[in-house]
């Protein structure tokens, strides 16, 4: 066998990994594959918890999208207790995690991913992150941390906590929104409205013409996909159905109770992190990355592929061009980035949108609850895929059982894919530098991982171990961090 | 110009996003900090830059600053090396503090949750536990000083950003730091009449109040739900830009779970809340789920420890 590279910790991804890829003897990449060697254990610990107390321990698997988590048990909750929140209820939570996935959008966009296309994908380490790109750009710069600060902000104003936040309560939110905090939030929503244009406007002149090829080449897969959709296909991230996508495009919608007759987890021995896979197909599960089975994404790319369109009109627009574009789904893995800011305008509209609605405003946020025993399944679509919680509890509303899919997981095996792809394509003959490397990178950075969510089983931090098979699958070698 | 290190280890990453919540603040602070390694932010590498070394090299630092408690022994190097590395060593959020929300893992044998995972897991196709090449997870979650040195505590779950600037700005210009030995309490604007003449319940519907004005809320206890605010440090509510302080979740109209921490290391929250309840005249042995809602942030520093299984609820 010849040399091994070993790239670690994989860097500005939320979370840790490593990458080690095996030379053969001509310096040509033999094979490799990505291990997650560690776990948390929420589904362990939750159990004999108060089940009204879960939303606000979940948000712990993430700190970065404790929205989502806290959102999709609130909504496991309601289901547990046999309850609809109040509209004015509903549409708090709705707002919050618009609110959120502004903020969480534009971290990316900014401050994770955007180094790599502003400052070069080839830029000195020293320069290639978000301080860089203060230090060339102060304007933008500015721009990018304030309006990420917004997001932050007006969470705070909304529910007093931004990051692991409390109001979200079985039968609806634990608040009303007055009429002076929701004219102090309007403004600023409007401001991120602006933001987001912009960030658009930039990115189609600025970004996506030069870096074209690159989208064409780096990370490439065909896959089918998962997102949330409403009862008529809209695109939606707080509620509604869950819509399967084949690589082909033929789809099925089902209810969130449903998820355990299409989706599976498969256990690797190399692995402590699962693999979901859609076990409806029918045709098993394999990561060939050239003839892949079972395999599906979620995430921003997922959710554009699967609606049918977007109930806002900027976004809607951006959608249609994009799907005029890149046909339906759309499958290059570097147009997650740009699926991810047609979500920005999105959001950053609806949150306008829902401040305007007078509903928004009623004292009715919250419908009192009585423990029971019963099964509730919540789900949303976190920023970084489709958020599954399912809670049983016994007579007394504690928690006898958990099972909870996060939205990186479901991304577990095309990263892996994606990894394998774009090191077969760019290290040839034992020749590689860190601009190689820091491409092998940008192909985790487009699915945006959490990896701390993805370990919520028994540890937050992500450690990978890579196994080198031969062209038989034959285990090589294995590396661990 | 200060040199730092950030590191992360057993975590959700909220106490990163809450530096990044200092937001336009944070460009006054920049220009004195150089950050030489931060892997969420930047990429300096472990083992050079394309992997071309076999020693682990975190740069010399200042000031080195670590979130997350710890679960592993690779966290536990990492832990030692920044020490080695850094002049003064932070610890960043409740995690790191105290052990935080994964350390109510702290409740239970390793194995158990193995057996949950891969054996308990309706969406699963169970299988054995995994073994082939797995690094080996520490017996329990420690909190960061119970394996290496803590200069300095920021706690919080996650850590209030005007307390994270306060510190900075005390540890450039060479002063102390420490947060003030007071309650939660201290800072809470609801109404209180030190008796309770309710009985203990969950909080299963709103609390009464006029929304916006939170001296119109009745203290959480004196409702009869449990709120951790009497022996919970202050500090959540201090504001950035001026303005009120409240704890925060009394500004989302909730109780505190006690995400700051103890008031003072050696305190035993668990005594203390219980005399706090019986003081208003509850009774605290009826509350539910009492021993990991009192020590919900705090299980590091075996607080928390696995309990026989026959007296264990499950």
């Amino acid at each position: 066998m010849g040399k091994q590279i070993v790239i670690q910790p994989v860097s500005r991804i939320e979370g840790h990994a490593r990458v080690t890829i095996q030379l053969d003897d001509n310096g040509n990449v033999a094979d490799s594959r990505v291990n997650v060697v560690e776990l948390r254990g929420f589904e362990k610990f939750c159990i004999g918890r108060p089940v009204e107390e879960i939303p606000r321990i979940v948000t712990s698997i993430c700190g970065v999208c404790p929205w989502s988590h806290h959102l999709a048990s609130a909504k496991a909750n309601d289901a547990v207790f046999g309850v609809q929140p109040p509209p004015a209820g509903k549409k708090l939570r709705d707002l919050c995690n618009s609110i959120a996935y502004t903020e969480e959008h534009i971290l990316h966009f900014f401050f994770l991913s955007g180094p790599d296309f502003v400052m070069g994908p080839d830029a000195d380490y020293s320069v290639r992150n978000v301080i860089g790109i203060a230090q060339a750009n102060p304007e933008i710069g500015k721009k990018v941390v304030r309006n990420r600060h917004l997001g932050a902000e007006m969470l705070e104003i909304i529910s007093g906590k931004s990051i692991h936040p409390v109001t979200a309560v079985p039968g609806g939110f634990s608040k009303p929104l007055t009429p002076k905090e929701r004219d102090k939030l309007l403004p600023m929503a409007e401001e991120v409205l602006e933001f987001a244009k912009f960030s658009m406007a930039f990115a189609k002149e600025n970004i996506f013409p030069k870096y074209l090829d690159t989208v064409k080449t780096l990370g490439v897969i065909n896959t089918g996909f998962m997102g949330t959709v409403t009862d008529d296909g809209t695109f939606n991230v707080y509620d509604g159905k869950l819509r399967l996508m084949k690589p082909d495009g033929a789809y099925v919608d089902f209810t969130y109770d449903k998820y355990t007759d299409f989706i599976g987890e498969r256990i690797e021995n190399w692995s402590y992190l699962k693999f979901p896979y859609a076990k409806a197909w029918g045709e098993g599960f394999s990561m060939d990355h050239i003839n892949p089975k079972g395999i599906y994404r979620t995430n921003s790319l997922a959710r554009i592929n699967v609606a049918d369109k977007i109930a806002t009109p900027l976004a809607q627009k951006e959608f249609e061009e994009f799907r005029s574009k890149f046909g339906r789904p759309a499958q290059l893995t570097l147009l997650y980035h740009w699926a991810r800011l047609i979500e920005l305008l999105y959001n950053a509209e609806h949150a306008v949108e829902l401040l305007h609605d007078p509903e928004i405003l009623s004292r009715e946020t919250r419908i009192p609850v009585t423990p029971r025993a019963a099964r509730g399944v919540g789900c949303v679509e976190a920023p970084r895929g489709t958020l599954i919680h399912d809670y049983e509890t016994d007579d007394k509303g504690l928690v006898t059982n958990m099972n909870l899919i996060v939205g990186t997981t479901h991304n577990n095996a095309p990263i892996n894919m994606s990894v394998n792809q774009t090191a077969k394509l760019l290290i040839k003959d034992g020749k590689y530098d860190q601009g190689i490397l820091n491409r092998v990178e940008m192909a985790i950075r487009a699915y945006d991982p959490c990896l701390s969510c993805a370990t919520h089983d028994l540890n937050g931090r992500l450690a990978v171990r890579i196994d080198i098979l031969d062209s038989l699958g034959h285990l090589i070698n294995s590396f661990k961090n | 110009m200060a040199t730092v290190a950030e590191e992360w280890l057993n975590i959700c990453g909220g106490c990163e996003v809450a530096i990044l919540d200092l937001g336009e603040k944070l460009l006054d602070v920049l220009p004195s900090l150089q950050f030489v390694h931060m892997p969420v932010l930047m990429d300096h590498k472990y083992f050079g830059q394309t992997g071309e070394k076999s020693e682990l090299e975190i740069p010399k630092a200042d000031v080195g600053m670590i979130s997350g408690g710890i679960r592993n022994e690779k966290e536990k190097h990492v832990a030692e090396e920044m020490r080695k590395q850094c002049g003064v060593l932070i610890a960043l959020g409740s995690c790191a503090c105290f052990g935080g929300i994964p350390a109510l893992a702290n409740m239970y044998e390793l194995q158990e949750l193995y057996d949950k995972v891969y054996r308990g897991s309706k969406s699963t196709e169970s299988g054995n536990t995994p073994t082939i090449e797995i690094p080996p997870l520490t017996d329990r979650v420690y909190a960061l000083d119970e394996v290496v040195k803590v200069d300095l505590y920021i706690p919080g779950c996650p850590m209030n950003p005007a307390i994270i600037l306060e510190a900075l700005t005390a540890l450039l210009s060479g002063k102390p730091f420490s947060l003030p030995e007071r309650s939660v309490c201290d800072d809470c604007p609801t109404k209180r009449e030190e008796k309770s003449s309710f009985n203990l319940k969950r909080p299963l519907q709103d609390a009464e109040f006029t929304p916006g004005e939170y001296n119109t809320l009745r203290c959480f206890n004196e409702q009869g739900m449990i709120c951790l605010g009497p022996v919970t440090k202050s500090g959540c509510g201090k504001p950035l830009n001026g303005g009120e302080n409240i704890p925060r979740c009394i500004k989302g109209f909730m109780p505190c779970r006690g995400c700051f921490g103890p008031i003072r290391n050696d305190a035993n929250p668990m005594v203390d809340m219980m005399s706090a309840l019986s003081a208003i005249g509850l009774d605290a042995k009826l509350v539910e789920d009492r021993r990991a809602t009192f020590n919900r942030y705090i299980g590091g520093q075996k607080r928390l420890r696995p309990l026989p299984t026959a007296g264990r609820r499950e």
